[in-house]
C-alpha cells in the first residue's frame, strides 16, 4: 500500500481549517500574560490557605498544637479535625455517579482524627498572605500515636490478590486457549519480569484553587482537567445543589490526568472559604502537589511469549501487580494494550493489586498502556533476539487481522503502514542488527523500535452555536484547555462547517455555566466536542436556509445540495452571506444546541463496543547514544509516525505528540518517585530531584502520521493525548538493548544498570 | 518562611561584626541559602546581604595565578577569557552546575558553603545528624544512591554538591577569609570538613568569618571537568572528575586529580596522583590509581556502583586529556 508523505506541520485536507498548522487562538493571551490561571484571580477580601502535612504513615492525631501558629501576626484562622466544619464524606465509587470517581480517597480531612498516608493535610491554615501562611503551618505541631503501616510496594507485593473490582474506566484481565501449554510446548519462548517505579506529574501549574462562597453558593477557580466532576463531587460534598456550584476555568497549566479529579487541596480551599467567609486561595507548592495528588502507581509485570520458529506467536502471558491505596485509587489496567496488538491463539491476561497505606494513585497519560507497553514490547524485542529475526518483522508476521481476544473488528488499523513508512524515514536499514557494534566515535550506538497502542473512547457533550447577523460564530460548551489548544481544534471545525474565517469563531469554554462538557481525560475531549459541534452546525444551517428570505437564490433548496462557504451558504447558482439572511429576516443571531442524551448515546457505545475495537496506535523509532565508560544514555534521534485517523491542528497535534513522547523517555530513563520503605513519605519531592528530562535530555522528535480518516468517528480523528507515551519507554529499552547488548527490565533504565 | 532581620552592610568590617552575633548568616546569591529557609532546614536570625561588597572582580595575580572576588557570579566566572583559557576545568565544572538562571545568581563564595542535597537533610520530618546533631541518619538504611563512599562516617554519608569546588581542590585554590581577627588563607582542600561525630560542623570557618576572595595559583598541565549524572542538565553530580594532566614522552609529569560526588568534601585524589606521577600515561595505570584511590570505600546497596563508575570516570577522563596533550 502507498501512501503520499504528509509532512504534518503543513496543510493535509481539502478543508480550509482542519488539518492546518493554525496558530493558536490563545497563544497571545498565554505569552502575554493575560491568560488567567486559577491562582491569579483576585478578590479583595482574598486570603491565602497552606497545608500542614502528616509526617506519619499511619495513626491517629493525639495532640494538635495550633497556639504558636494562632498567634502570628495575619493569621485568620487555623482549621483542624478539632474545631473545622465538617464536609459530607467521600461517596462510594459507582460509574453510575460521577462525582464518586472525581473523588481523590475516602478520607474525609479534617473531619477524622485518622492519618491513611505521610503527607495526609491534617490542617490548613488560613492567613492574609501566603508567606505568612505558610511560616504559620511550619509551626502546628501534631502528636501522633502511630500505627503499623504497609509502605514498601517492593515488600507488600507478594501480598497481591487477584484484582476484582476492576476500573470500570479500562478492561481487565483475558483469557483464551490454553496459554500456559502454549509457552511450554513452544520452540523458542521468553519468560521476562519487569517492574516499573511510581512516576508523578510535573505539571508546569501546581495545583491552585481559589474559592468564594456568597451564602450557599460556591465560585470556584480551580486547576481541573475536570469541571464536571469536580462540581458534583463539590455538591455531595458541601451539600449544596450541584447549580450554586460555578467552576471557572478557563486555562490550566498542564495536567497529565493529575487534575482529573477532586484533591485535598481543592476541598480544602472550598472548606476553608466556607469556616472563615473569606475568599481563599490555596496553591500548592511543589512538594504538596507530590503529598496531595497521587502519581502512577509502581507495577512488576511479568511477560511470557512462546512462538515458532518462523516467529509465529503461540502463546502470550501478561500478568501484573499493582498498588492502590488502602483509602482509595483504581487499579491500573496494565495489560490493555496486550488484548490488541498480537494475533496469538493462547493468551493469559491477568492483574493482582495491593493496598498500601499511601496516598493514592490516579490517572497518568495512558494509565495501563504506558508502563504495559513498555514490558510488552521489550519482551517482544527480546523474542525477536532469541529467533534472531528483525524485530519490525516479527511484529508485522503477528499482525492481526481482527482483535485477538474479542474477535472484534478494529475500525482502523495501519501498523503495518505505520512502520514501513517509519522505517523508511528513519533509515532502519541502515541498522546492523548486531549489538554493540554501531558506533559514533566512543559512544555506542542502538535503534529500537516499540509500538504504541491506546483504546480511543468518546463522550456525549452538549453545544450551542450562535451565529450573529454580523457573520461571527460563537460555540460554547464547557471544555477544558489545559495546553492542547481545545479552543483553536474546536474554532477549526466549526469556521470549516459554517464556511466562516477562523477569526470570526469564538469558543466559549472553561465555565460550568456553558453547556455540559466533557473532561480533558482519557483522549476523549476532541472528540467528544467535535462530534457536537458537527451536528450543531448542521442544525445551524438548517435554520439559516429556512430563513432564506423571498427570491433568496437559496429558497426552496434542500440542504444537501448547499455549501457552506464565504461566510454563508451558496448553491452553483448562487448563495447568500449569513450576514444577508439573518438582516433580511429581522434577527440579530441565531442559536441553536445539541444535546445528546446519555440513554441514546450508551445505546450507541454499547452498539458500537459489540462491532469494533477502537483504538489509535504507531511505530515509535529510537536511537541512543550510550557512553561506554559511564552507562549514560542520551536519545539521540526519535521518530513516531501514528495511525490517529483525522489530526484536525497539525501544529497542536505534532506538539501533544512530541510531548508523550519527552513523558515517556522520561519515564524510560530518569524519573522516578522514591518512596521511603520505612516511612511511605516521597523522599524527592521536587523538580529538582525528581528527573523530569530536561531540554538536553531530549533530541529533535520526529512526527509523522498517516492522516486517514476513521470513518466511525467525527471527522474521521481520534483523541491524542496519550497514545505516544505509550511504547516510548520500550523503543528506548530497546535500544540501549541494541546498544549494548543489555537489556534492562527495571525502570528507569539509569547509567548504574548498565556499568 | 520564618521571619528574620535583613542588613545589607557597604564594608567588610560591618559585615564581619553583623555575622559574628549567633544566628546570623550572609547572603550571597541566595540560590541555596534562601532554598534551605523556605524548607525550614535554615532558621537565621539575620541575614547578612554582601552582595554589596566590592569583591566582584577577577584580577590577576603576580606570577600568572588569578584572583576570584567571593562575590563574582558563577556565569561570570565560566565566561572570563581567562578562566576559560587557562583553567578550562573551572570553566567547565561551573557550567556542568545548577541552570542558567541559577548560575547568573549564585557567587563563588556562596558556592563554596552550599550544602548537600541528600533527601533526609532535605526533609525536616526525617532523622538527619547534620540538620539536626543527634538525631540519627535515615540515609544509611534509605535511599543512598546519591551518598558518599569516601570519607564517611556512621553519623553522615553525605556528599559536598559543588562542582565548582571539585575544579577548585584539583587546582589548589586558596580561599580568603576575612574574620574578626583579621585575613586567613586557608587552602580550599583544608576548607571543608569531613562529618565524623559532628557532620553539622562542615567547614573550618569560624562565627563571622567572610570569605572575601579564591585564589588560583597558574597551572601549566591541561585540564577538564567530566560530570555523570541521571540527566544530561539539572541533577546534581552522581560521579565528577576535575583532572589536569601533562605528560612527556609517554609519561605523566603532573597530575591533578579531584572527585565529586563521592565524598562529604571535594575529594583530592592524592593517592592516585602518587601512583601516576613519573608512570606511563597508560590505560592500565590510570585504572590503577583510581582504584587504589577508591580501595577506602565505604559502600552502601545503593551506592556501591560508584565505586566502578568513579574509577570509569577517572579513567576516561584522562584518556582524553592524554590524547588532547598528544594531538597539541
Amino acid at each position: 500500500m502507498s501512501i503520499d508523505y504528509v509532512k504534518p506541520e503543513q496543510a493535509t485536507g481539502t478543508t480550509r481549517y482542519v488539518g492546518q498548522a493554525v496558530d493558536r487562538v490563545d497563544g497571545t493571551a498565554k505569552t502575554s500574560g493575560q491568560a488567567r490561571f486559577a491562582a491569579e484571580f483576585p478578590y479583595p477580601d482574598l486570603a491565602h490557605a497552606a497545608l500542614v502535612h502528616a509526617t506519619i504513615a499511619r495513626g491517629r492525631i493525639t495532640a494538635i498544637d495550633t497556639a504558636a501558629a494562632r498567634v502570628v501576626h495575619g493569621v485568620v484562622d487555623v482549621l483542624t479535625h478539632e474545631n473545622a466544619p465538617a464536609m459530607k464524606p467521600a461517596p462510594k465509587m459507582s460509574m453510575l455517579n460521577l462525582g464518586s470517581i472525581a473523588s481523590s480517597s475516602s478520607v474525609n480531612y479534617l473531619a477524622t482524627d485518622e492519618v491513611h498516608w505521610n503527607g495526609q493535610p491534617v490542617a490548613v491554615v488560613v492567613a492574609e498572605t501566603v508567606e505568612t501562611a505558610r511560616y504559620a503551618a511550619s509551626l502546628v505541631a501534631p502528636t501522633y500515636q502511630e500505627l503499623p503501616a504497609a509502605v514498601d510496594f517492593a515488600t507488600e507485593k507478594h501480598n497481591a490478590v487477584p484484582e476484582k473490582k476492576g476500573n470500570p474506566l479500562l478492561e481487565g484481565g483475558a483469557d483464551k486457549g490454553d496459554a500456559t501449554a502454549a509457552l511450554a510446548a513452544a520452540p523458542v519462548s521468553v519468560d521476562l519480569e519487569f517492574s516499573t517505579p511510581q512516576y508523578n506529574h510535573n505539571a508546569i501549574e501546581p495545583h491552585a484553587t481559589t474559592a468564594v462562597w456568597d451564602g450557599d453558593h460556591l465560585t470556584l477557580h480551580d486547576s481541573t482537567q475536570n469541571i464536571g466532576w469536580v462540581r458534583k463531587h463539590l455538591a455531595q460534598r458541601f451539600g449544596v445543589p450541584e447549580k450554586s456550584i460555578r467552576i471557572l476555568s478557563p486555562f490550566v497549566g498542564g495536567g497529565f490526568g493529575g487534575k482529573g479529579r477532586a484533591w485535598p487541596g481543592t476541598l480544602l480551599a472550598v472548606l476553608a472559604a466556607r469556616a472563615t467567609g473569606r475568599a481563599v486561595r490555596l496553591a500548592l507548592t511543589r512538594e504538596g502537589v507530590y503529598h496531595t495528588v497521587g502519581g502512577r502507581t509502581p507495577s512488576t509485570q511479568r511477560v511470557a511469549l512462546g512462538a515458532d520458529a518462523q516467529g509465529r506467536l503461540t502463546a502470550i502471558v501478561h500478568t501484573s501487580v499493582s498498588r492502590i491505596a488502602r483509602v482509595g485509587g483504581l487499579p491500573e489496567p496494565v495489560t490493555t494494550a496486550t488484548h490488541h496488538l498480537y494475533a496469538v491463539p493462547n493468551i493469559h491476561l491477568s492483574h493482582e493489586v495491593v493496598e498500601l497505606d499511601l496516598l493514592t494513585n490516579t490517572f497518568m497519560r495512558a494509565p495501563g498502556e504506558a508502563i504495559g507497553t513498555f514490558a510488552l514490547e521489550s519482551a517482544i524485542d527480546e523474542l525477536a533476539w532469541e529467533l534472531g529475526m528483525d524485530p519490525i518483522e516479527l511484529r508485522l508476521r503477528n499482525e492481526p487481522e481482527r482483535d485477538p481476544v474479542s474477535g472484534k473488528s478494529f475500525t482502523q488499523r495501519m501498523l503495518r503502514e505505520a512502520y514501513a513508512r517509519g522505517a523508511e524515514r528513519f533509515g532502519w536499514r541502515d541498522r546492523d542488527p548486531r549489538p554493540g557494534v554501531m558506533r559514533d566515535g566512543r559512544w555506542l550506538v542502538g535503534m529500537g523500535v516499540a509500538t504504541a497502542f491506546r483504546g480511543s473512547i468518546h463522550m456525549p457533550v452538549h453545544v450551542t452555536v450562535r451565529l450573529g447577523a454580523d457573520g461571527k460564530l460563537v460555540v460554547r460548551c464547557a471544555l477544558h484547555e489545559i495546553g492542547m489548544g481545545t479552543a483553536t481544534a474546536q474554532a477549526q471545525i466549526a469556521a470549516d462547517e459554517m464556511g466562516v474565517p477562523l477569526e470570526s469563531v469564538r469558543v466559549e469554554y472553561g465555565d460550568s455555566e456553558l453547556p455540559r462538557g466533557v473532561g480533558a481525560i482519557g483522549s476523549a475531549q476532541t472528540a467528544s466536542a467535535a462530534a457536537s459541534v458537527l451536528a450543531a452546525c448542521a442544525k445551524l444551517r438548517k435554520a439559516v436556509l429556512a430563513l432564506a428570505p423571498p427570491g433568496s437564490p437559496l429558497r426552496g433548496r434542500r440542504i444537501e445540495e448547499l455549501e457552506a462557504r464565504d461566510g454563508g451558504l451558496h448553491h452553483r447558482d448562487g448563495g447568500q452571506t449569513y450576514t444577508e439572511i439573518l438582516t433580511a429576516a429581522g434577527r440579530d443571531h441565531l442559536e441553536v444546541e445539541h444535546k445528546p442524551t446519555m440513554l441514546g448515546f450508551l445505546a450507541r457505545t454499547v452498539r458500537d463496543s459489540r462491532r469494533w475495537v477502537k483504538a489509535t496506535t504507531g511505530a515509535q523509532f529510537c536511537e541512543v547514544r550510550v557512553d561506554p565508560d559511564t552507562g549514560e544514555v542520551r536519545v539521540s534521534r526519535w521518530l513516531g509516525v501514528f495511525d490517529l485517523g483525522t489530526v484536525i491542528n497539525a501544529r497542536t497535534a505534532a506538539s501533544q505528540l512530541r510531548g508523550g513522547i519527552v513523558m515517556g523517555i522520561g519515564m524510560a530513563l530518569s524519573e522516578q518517585t522514591l518512596i521511603d520503605h520505612r516511612t511511605g513519605r516521597i523522599m524527592n519531592p521536587s523538580l529538582a530531584e525528581y528527573h523530569v528530562p530536561v531540554h538536553a535530555d531530549i533530541p529533535h522528535i520526529d512526527i509523522d502520521y498517516l492522516n486517514e480518516p476513521d470513518p466511525t468517528m467525527p471527522l474521521g480523528l481520534h483523541g491524542i493525548g496519550e497514545v505516544s507515551i505509550t511504547g516510548a519507554a520500550a523503543a528506548v529499552a530497546n535500544a540501549v538493548r541494541h546498544a549494548t547488548g543489555k537489556r534492562v527490565r527495571d525502570l528507569p533504565i539509569t547509567l548504574d544498570k548498565l556499568l | 518562611m520564618r521571619p528574620f532581620a535583613y542588613v545589607k552592610p557597604v564594608d567588610v568590617e560591618t559585615a564581619v561584626l553583623a555575622a559574628a552575633k549567633p544566628g546570623a548568616k550572609f547572603l550571597g546569591g541566595g540560590t541555596n541559602l534562601v532554598d534551605l529557609m523556605r524548607e525550614g532546614i535554615e532558621r537565621p536570625d539575620t541575614v547578612v546581604d554582601v552582595t554589596g561588597l566590592p569583591f566582584d572582580t577577577v584580577d590577576e595575580l603576580p606570577g600568572g595565578g588569578l584572583r576570584i572576588g567571593a562575590m563574582v557570579r558563577n556565569s561570570a566566572l565560566a565566561a572570563d577569557p581567562r578562566v576559560r583559557a587557562r583553567y578550562p576545568v573551572l570553566s567547565q565544572a561551573l557550567l556542568c552546575g545548577a541552570s542558567g538562571q541559577l548560575r547568573n545568581m549564585a557567587t563563588v563564595g556562596g558556592n563554596l558553603l552550599q550544602r548537600t542535597r541528600c533527601p533526609y537533610f532535605y526533609d525536616t520530618a526525617a532523622a538527619c545528624n547534620k540538620r539536626e546533631p543527634g538525631s540519627g541518619c535515615d540515609a544509611l538504611d534509605g535511599f543512598n544512591r546519591g551518598c558518599a563512599i569516601l570519607g564517611v562516617s556512621e553519623s553522615c554519608i553525605a556528599t559536598h554538591p559543588s562542582d565548582m569546588c571539585v575544579a577548585l581542590a584539583a587546582l589548589d585554590a586558596v580561599v580568603e577569609v576575612r574574620g574578626a581577627d583579621g585575613t586567613r588563607r586557608i587552602p580550599l582542600t583544608d576548607f571543608h570538613r569531613l562529618p565524623g561525630d559532628t557532620p553539622e560542623i562542615e567547614t573550618t570557618l569560624a562565627p563571622g568569618d567572610l570569605v572575601t576572595a579564591v585564589e588560583l595559583p597558574p597551572v601549566a598541565a591541561g585540564s577538564r571537568y567530566r560530570k555523570v549524572r541521571d540527566r544530561a542538565s539539572y541533577a546534581f553530580a552522581l560521579v565528577s572528575v576535575a583532572a589536569a594532566l601533562r605528560v612527556s614522552d609517554g609519561i605523566v609529569t603532573e597530575v591533578r586529580l579531584a572527585l565529586g560526588g563521592v565524598a562529604p568534601k571535594p575529594w583530592r585524589a592524592r593517592e592516585a596522583e602518587r601512583l601516576l606521577v613519573g608512570g606511563p600515561a597508560d590505560e592500565a595505570s590510570f585504572r590503577r590509581a583510581a582504584e587504589a584511590e577508591l580501595a577506602a570505600a565505604t559502600l552502601r546497596p545503593d551506592n556501591a556502583f560508584k565505586v566502578a563508575l568513579a574509577a570509569s570516570t577517572v579513567v576516561a577522563t584522562l584518556r582524553m586529556l592524554s590524547t588532547e596533550g598528544a594531538s597539541r
